[in-house]
């Protein structure tokens, strides 16, 4: 601060003389208004503008742009030719699925056709086994029937002998005169009715 | 702190250095001679870096040319394709030979942006004289690029077919002001985006040292501007990309004019 105080004392000049006088820097270094503005810098900033513009330019259209877009491109290519083997496979996935359900499906169409024949022999022969059960039971019954029919008669007989037995032995203990032929006509009316 | 015994008002202003312009002096790298037009300046450095970072980033990161790229090549694939669909979509596919042209635009201001925000760097997109350099660039680009594709035709962006007639000369005069303010509105703004925002970040760094001259009024000033710095510096990060990104898609804006003037 004391250099600051001295070269005040010494007669500090001021700012607007120094700018009119197309300074841009005040005795001590600092700024004068807005450097920006100052002419005097403008032709060297241009002149390295100019420069590192030239500089990135070719740099980016010689190298990195072509490059970078190389290698987009190729990633590019990789991203579609990775997706168009993975629906590649994914076909091959649903083909072979079908080809599956196909073969399913017709193993499940034999495996019916299967239990249907079974299911038709196992019938014939229940059919053939019943019809000669039945056959067989018919037969049995005719039988019983006849030996039903046979005993019954035999039974009617005897009855009707018993009766007319009985009938004249009655006719006779009651005192009468049984004629065996008038009797035996009772009875069988009797009989009948 | 001769100054501070001698007058009670100036001891403050005296204590604290405000020099929230110097940042932006040129001067020369090695001795102490005046700027001339090939002097080796801290504008040649800060350019230099500019460029070498860019190298870094392009052709240095991108130099495996792997399938499945490194985090840097990441970097500068996005770059890549961030502008390059920006050209595609702004300007349309007929302005892609111009890619290269803008990528350069972009990658020199978005880093001389960011290296500005380096402590102590000098930040060369600040200066109007770099700015307009850029900007005119554009400007005559498009104009020449115009003219040359479309002859006379080109005009007819002046001349707003879809107005009603009455109205045509008028809004023929506003397009052909509008049109000659693009490069001053294209490199003011980012020359003043980049210089308000370090200057104001220098304002708040002079106050910093206030708690060594007073601690009654330094204990709440100094934090407050350390404060107020770290504020202005990260929203200096985003102006910094902004700034680069609202430089390019206006590039692009004008390249379309010159590419389809009819609108």
């Amino acid at each position: 601060m004391a250099t600051e105080t001295t070269a005040a004392a010494q007669g500090h000049v001021s700012p607007l003389a120094l700018e009119e006088a197309g300074k841009c820097v005040d005795t001590h270094g600092g700024a004068i208004g807005l450097p920006q503005l100052c002419g005097e810098w403008m032709g060297n900033q241009v002149f390295w503008l100019v420069v590192a513009l030239v500089i990135i330019f070719f740099v980016l259209s010689r190298i990195a742009l072509p490059r970078i877009g190389a290698v987009l491109a190729e990633r590019q290519g990789a991203i579609t030719n990775d997706i168009a083997a993975a629906e590649d496979l994914k076909a091959k996935a649903v083909s072979a699925e079908e080809a599956f359900n196909k073969a399913e499906a017709d193993a499940r169409t034999a495996a019916q056709a299967i239990i249907a024949d079974a299911k038709a022999e196992i019938k014939g022969d229940l059919d053939e086994a019943m019809a000669k059960a039945d056959a067989e039971i018919a037969a049995k019954a005719a039988e019983g029937e006849k030996a039903i029919a046979e005993i019954r008669n035999n039974a009617l007989a005897n009855v009707t002998e018993v009766a007319k037995a009985a009938t004249k032995d009655i006719v006779a203990a009651m005192g009468g005169k049984a004629d065996a032929k008038t009797v035996n006509a009772a009875v069988t009316a009797r009989m009948k009715g | 702190m001769a100054t501070e015994t001698q007058t009670g008002a100036a001891e403050q202003g005296a204590g604290l250095a405000f020099h929230p312009m110097d940042q932006f002096i040129v001067k020369p790298l090695f001795g102490d001679g005046a700027v001339g037009l090939f002097t080796v300046t801290n504008v040649t450095l800060w350019m230099a870096l500019t460029v070498l970072a860019i190298i870094g980033l392009m052709v240095l990161g991108t130099s495996s040319r792997s399938t499945i790229p490194s985090r840097i090549q990441s970097v500068a694939e996005l770059c890549y394709g961030f502008i390059r669909k920006m050209v595609e979509d702004v300007a349309g596919k007929d302005a892609l030979p111009y890619f290269p042209y803008v990528m350069t635009l972009f990658l020199f201001i978005l880093f001389s942006n960011f290296l500005g925000l380096i402590p102590g760097s000098f930040t060369t997109t600040s200066h109007i004289a770099v700015t307009a350099v850029l900007a005119m660039l554009v400007f005559l680009t498009v104009t020449l690029m115009g003219f040359i594709k479309h002859g006379a035709g080109f005009l007819s962006l002046f001349w707003i077919s879809s107005a009603p007639l009455p109205l045509r000369p008028i809004l023929a005069l506003i397009e052909v002001i509008s049109y000659f303010v693009r490069p001053v509105s294209h490199s003011i703004r980012l020359a003043g985006n980049m210089m308000a925002g370090h200057a104001v970040i220098k304002v708040f760094a002079a106050f910093a040292p206030m708690i060594i001259l007073s601690t009654g009024i330094g204990l709440i000033v100094t934090p407050m501007s350390i404060l107020a710095i770290t504020a202005i510096y990260a929203l200096e990060v985003l102006v910094s990309f902004i700034q680069a990104y609202v430089f390019t898609i206006l590039t692009c804006v004008y390249l379309k004019d010159a590419l389809h003037p009819h609108h």
